[in-house]
């Protein structure tokens, strides 16, 4: 089968590959018909998060029809035929994390977990197409893809909803979502987003859909910004005016109520000489993320606020603001998605009209294309702000 | 307990044990056990001229919540070649700590989900030994799969 790999620091490759197979009885072979692009693929692309290996496929938000499925897999759960949608955690659905709901921390689907645990503490969830600290699982920018634990994860597609309404809730509808549900919104509250990328925008969407009464869109990119403005967020361009400033106005001097940052370890603002600092540390591997956003969200939040983190960490940071975070009495709220437990009510949202994921599509392109969709996304061309691949 | 080549009972409380070793080569040793409770306790030690001379102990204990159960194993042994034998061992991802980690996430993974968890890049499943050197991220090809876990 055809498949984007990961080609080494900054460079992904269509390649053939041999086509998946069951590997456990749980599996199912999917012939997937949408996956797409996500931001944290360009953290592998551009060499930051460790244990990517050349020829690793890539890819964790796909969809497609069951083709194949595992013995032990129930008929009534999945079977040949089915239309599904598959979250990006592998979960097991029996541990202690997933009974608690925490299917991104799913304590036996990660067959590297040595890895994750040195890194982490403890392990965490096998994820797919994101590197071999996640599992080394085969990922979904490929015609088919193997999906482990068929009869946990996968949500089937019964309606005749098109792939690019349902696509989203493999994993940035559901990641947005829970950004705004850690906030706990209540209908007064001012919301801001940093980073309005495709994660930003639904948690822009979401954090409305929950009752915020004001949510502001914090980016560089006059277009990502304008798509924010069209739906209803008010934006502010941190390369035109001071975040903090700003902020101040437009909450009568507060600080917005609940901050997300939808950034994570790649942030390219910041002033200057703590741009650099990032940088360079990040260079000589002394530090590996830039966490500009997420100091910038714990200095701008109201006293007593909560800054709810869904942009991807990797590893360490430096300057974090403990001073503020303590004495401030702010809340700390993170995850990798549990994306299990919000694909199905997130499918009645969207059939219900209140989120319209399609919103932030603005190119489709066939699989073999997928090295200029990494370009056009990761150099901001072409007013790129999501890519769907057609295999 | 990937590592075990084969055990063998030869008597009512004694077995024959074999396990691979770094090198390629296995360790033998005969065992014997010494204090048994059903469901709770199981105890041995390893008897006559062994490989690597050991004793140790699983233990069964209900867990906080009432519910789950906890796996205790408390293992000594004696590696040939002293603190330099465990050092190279443990580089090759066979000294028994290593070992013994990977059995009991296995046995986790077994108990929970009914198999041990496969990946494309490590089709082996949890295994310290090649948690680095790994086979790309992509699906086995027929040789590969032919090859089995080992691939």
């Amino acid at each position: 089968m055809r498949a984007n790999t990961w080609a080494g620091r900054n460079k992904v490759k269509v390649r053939d590959v041999p086509d998946p197979k069951i590997l456990n009885k749980r599996d199912a072979i999917v012939r997937i018909t949408s996956t797409a692009i996500c931001g944290s693929d360009l953290h592998l692309v551009n060499g930051y998060v460790p244990t990517m290996q050349d020829g690793d496929v890539m890819g964790h938000e796909f969809m497609g029809e069951v083709i194949e499925v595992g013995s032990a897999v129930p008929a009534e759960k999945l079977r040949v035929g089915d239309r599904v949608v598959v979250p990006f955690p592998i979960a097991c659905g029996a541990c202690g994390a997933c009974t608690a709901q925490l299917y991104s921390c799913c304590e036996n689907s990660n067959p590297n977990a040595g890895i994750a645990e040195k890194m982490f503490g403890h392990p965490v969830a096998g994820i797919f197409g994101y590197s071999h600290l996640t599992g080394g699982f085969a990922g979904g920018q490929a015609q088919y893809a193997r999906v482990p634990f068929a009869d946990v994860g996968p949500l089937k597609i019964e309606s005749d909803l098109t792939d690019e309404q349902v696509l989203f809730l493999s994993d940035i509808l559901p990641t947005g979502y829970m950004g705004a549900e850690m906030c706990d919104i209540q209908s007064s509250d001012v919301v801001a987003v940093w980073g309005a990328g495709p994660v930003g925008q639904f948690a822009m969407d979401s954090a409305r859909v929950l009752g915020a009464a004001k949510v502001i869109a914090i980016d560089k990119e006059p277009y990502r910004l304008q798509m924010a403005e069209r739906a209803g967020h008010i934006p502010v361009n941190f390369e035109e005016v001071d975040v903090r400033s700003r902020l101040l106005e437009l909450t009568g001097g507060r600080g917005p109520d609940k901050c997300i940052d939808a950034v994570g370890l790649e942030a390219t603002h910041g002033s200057a000489h703590i741009a650099a600092y990032d940088h360079l540390k990040q260079a000589v591997r002394s530090e590996s993320d830039r966490p500009h956003a997420l100091r910038q969200a714990i200095m701008s939040c109201r006293s007593g606020g909560v800054v709810s983190v869904i942009g991807v960490y990797g590893g360490l940071v430096d300057k974090f603001p403990a001073g503020a975070w303590m004495n401030r009495s702010l809340t700390l709220r993170t995850g990798q998605c549990h994306v299990q437990r919000y694909m199905k009510p997130l499918l009645q949202r969207i059939e219900r009209g209140e989120i319209d994921p399609t919103r932030i599509i603005t190119h489709t392109l066939p699989l073999d294309d997928a090295s200029r969709g990494f370009d056009i996304f990761k150099n901001k061309q072409e007013d790129c702000e999501k890519v769907v691949l057609k295999p | 307990m990937a590592h075990l080549e084969a055990v063998r009972a030869t008597g009512d409380r004694t077995s024959h044990w074999s396990a691979s070793a770094p090198f390629g080569k296995n360790v033998e040793w005969d065992a014997e056990i010494v204090d048994e409770a059903p469901g709770e306790k199981i105890a041995w030690r390893s008897t006559g001229d062994a490989d690597v001379p050991n004793t140790g102990a699983v233990r069964f204990v209900p867990a906080p919540d009432g519910v789950s159960t906890e796996v205790h194993v408390v293992l000594t042994y004696d590696i040939p070649g002293g603190s330099v034998g465990k050092a190279v061992a443990k580089y090759l991802g066979e000294e028994p700590h290593q070992q013994l980690d990977d059995d009991l996430r296995r046995l986790k993974q077994v108990l929970e989900t009914g198999e041990v968890v496969r990946s494309d890049g490590a089709p082996w499943g949890k295994k310290a030994r090649k948690e680095f050197p790994q086979r790309p991220a992509q699906p086995l090809s027929d040789a590969e799969l032919e090859k089995g876990a080992d691939a």
